[in-house]
């Protein structure tokens, strides 16, 4: 057994850093978030390097800037985003064996927004509600990042895979990011009808770009505003809550859609033209304010339970 | 149920949208109750029930008619375990808009205190906030927008009103309710099992403190 008293230190954030896991599940009918991951891939990448459960809590790393010292000995694994790594001569999406006092900086990210860091053993924050995740809308779970946070090293559980230093992704999954503009699919959300054919047609042949307020709460785009249908304004302007998920691409009445985030309210009063699947919603979590994106209709097919298998 | 529509969510939910608001729980405890395994969460609001699903363990198709066949036969025996007991919450009545919804209602204040507390209300849904529930039964009379201008910081423990509901706020938040009084009532604990006082279904009955 290693030692349960080991501790990652945070010596400096970045612009922003926090504890996320895969989320928090099962208390939506409470008005509790999701929250988790932006980039769920990446963190269960990391996971895996380090023979880490996927489920397992890491740090999500906004932009780079993170600093962290290391009080014991122990594996570690960088994915997502890839920036410069100093204190280990090692790379990204690969399990990184440090000894003891270890103090492991990022750099900025050469391209992507959003990083994650796993450690053999998992974060051993309190969980609040079955999750590690800091949830950034609502303050349940552990507290943003700072400068001086210790966070407690978990032991690694009998029956954990063994050595894993040096382990990398020989599948290569880590996240490469498309150079240009991404195209994410969208497929149809309960209230496309409200939305003129016009506007619907521009939601698809335009670009659209990301605004700098966006965050884990949601990802605002900037593009041709989209239009109700006459006669269904009033519609969408009673129209009351309604349940939301991650990736529900809801219309406020400026036009300017809002793809909803993993910190998103679980109830919301714009009309949702569209829904992103599971799988595109880590490359959306790649995309920085000012990246530019398109959409791809993609329809629901009944028939096919395979059509957006979340990888 | 008096009549559903099954609206598109992507490809891993189903938006059940009933025709009113009355019929959002028992939909939603007729779907609970099938516990089938690919659905992985049944969430309500106020007019439309999201259930979400695994595309890998069930067709969108198969699923609808699943729906469809468990709101034309609900099964009763899944509602016979009793209701909760009602909970009851102290209300000082001190909001800062109280007098703006007696001038707005055409009321005299100490009837629309009267009103606020008469009425029998049921949590429909929460949302907004871990432990904000939205409790359906507000006397028509009382129904007015929420203000145009939400305000930044809203106390914890204010009770408020907004079209059809009424609300508490669970910790201090901004918010565009109006204000009729607070309470001391604790809504959201991580310490109890389930943390929020108010779930969907709760009854809830208001007492001038």
């Amino acid at each position: 057994m290693i030692r349960a008293d080991r501790a990652l230190e945070v010596l400096a954030p970045g612009p922003l850093a926090t504890v996320q896991d895969l989320g928090r599940l099962g208390y939506t009918d409470l008005g509790v978030s999701r929250s988790g991951a932006a980039d769920r891939g990446a963190l269960r990448l990391a996971n895996r390097l380090v023979g880490n459960s996927e489920a397992a809590a890491g740090i999500e790393i906004t932009l780079g800037g993170l600093v962290v010292r290391l009080s014991g000995a122990a594996t570690v694994a960088f994915t997502g985003a890839r920036c410069q790594l100093t204190g280990h001569r090692g790379g990204w999406n690969s399990a990184l064996s440090c000894p003891a006092g270890s103090v492991l900086s990022l750099g900025p990210p050469s391209s992507g927004l959003r990083s994650y860091l796993a450690v053999r053993g998992g974060l051993a924050v309190e969980p609040v509600l079955g999750s590690r995740s800091t949830d950034t809308l609502s303050g349940l779970g552990p507290a943003v990042l700072a400068a001086g946070r210790r966070l407690p090293i978990g032991a690694v559980a009998p029956g954990q895979p063994g050595d894993v230093d040096g382990a990398v992704d020989a599948l290569g999954a880590g996240c490469e990011l498309p150079a240009g503009t991404a195209r994410l699919r969208l497929a149809p959300g309960p209230r496309a009808d409200w939305f003129e054919p016009g506007s619907l047609g521009r939601l698809f042949d335009s670009p659209w770009q990301l605004r700098p307020d966006s965050n884990r709460i949601g990802t605002r785009l900037a593009g041709p505003a989209l239009r109700l249908r006459p006669g269904t304004e009033r519609a969408a302007a009673e129209l009351p809550s309604e349940p939301t998920l991650p990736g529900a691409l809801q219309v406020p009445p400026d036009g300017q859609p809002i793809v909803l985030g993993p910190d998103a309210p679980v109830t919301g009063g714009y009309p949702v033209v569209g829904v992103l699947p599971g799988a595109d919603l880590g490359l959306l979590a790649q995309l920085r304010p000012g990246a530019r994106l398109r959409f791809v209709s993609v329809p629901i097919d009944p028939r096919s339970a395979t059509a957006a298998r979340p990888r | 149920m008096t009549g559903w529509r099954l609206l598109p969510y992507g490809q891993s939910a189903v938006l059940v949208e009933l025709a009113t608001s009355s019929d959002v729980l028992p939909a939603r405890d007729a779907l609970v109750a099938l516990g089938h395994p690919a659905v992985l969460a049944v969430v309500p609001a106020a007019r439309t029930v999201l259930v979400e699903f695994d595309p890998d363990a069930v067709a969108e198709v198969d699923l609808q008619s699943l729906i469809q066949r468990c709101l034309s036969n609900p099964d009763r025996s899944a509602t016979a375990a009793g209701p909760e007991p009602a909970v009851e919450l102290g209300v000082r009545y001190d909001g800062a808009d109280l007098e703006s919804v007696a001038q707005q209602c055409g009321l005299p204040v100490p009837e629309v205190i009267r009103r606020h507390c008469a009425a029998e209300y049921t949590v429909q849904f929460c949302g907004f906030a871990p432990g904000f529930g939205y409790l359906s039964g507000l006397d028509p009379a009382l129904r007015l927008p929420r203000l145009a201008s939400p305000r930044p910081a809203v106390p914890a423990g204010s009770v408020a009103i907004a079209g059809e509901f009424t609300g508490v706020y669970p910790r201090s938040s901004p918010g565009g309710w109006l204000l009729l009084g607070s309470t001391d009532a604790t809504l959201f604990d991580l310490d109890r099992r389930p943390p929020a006082l108010l779930r969907p279904g709760t009854a809830v009955r208001l007492r001038q403190a």
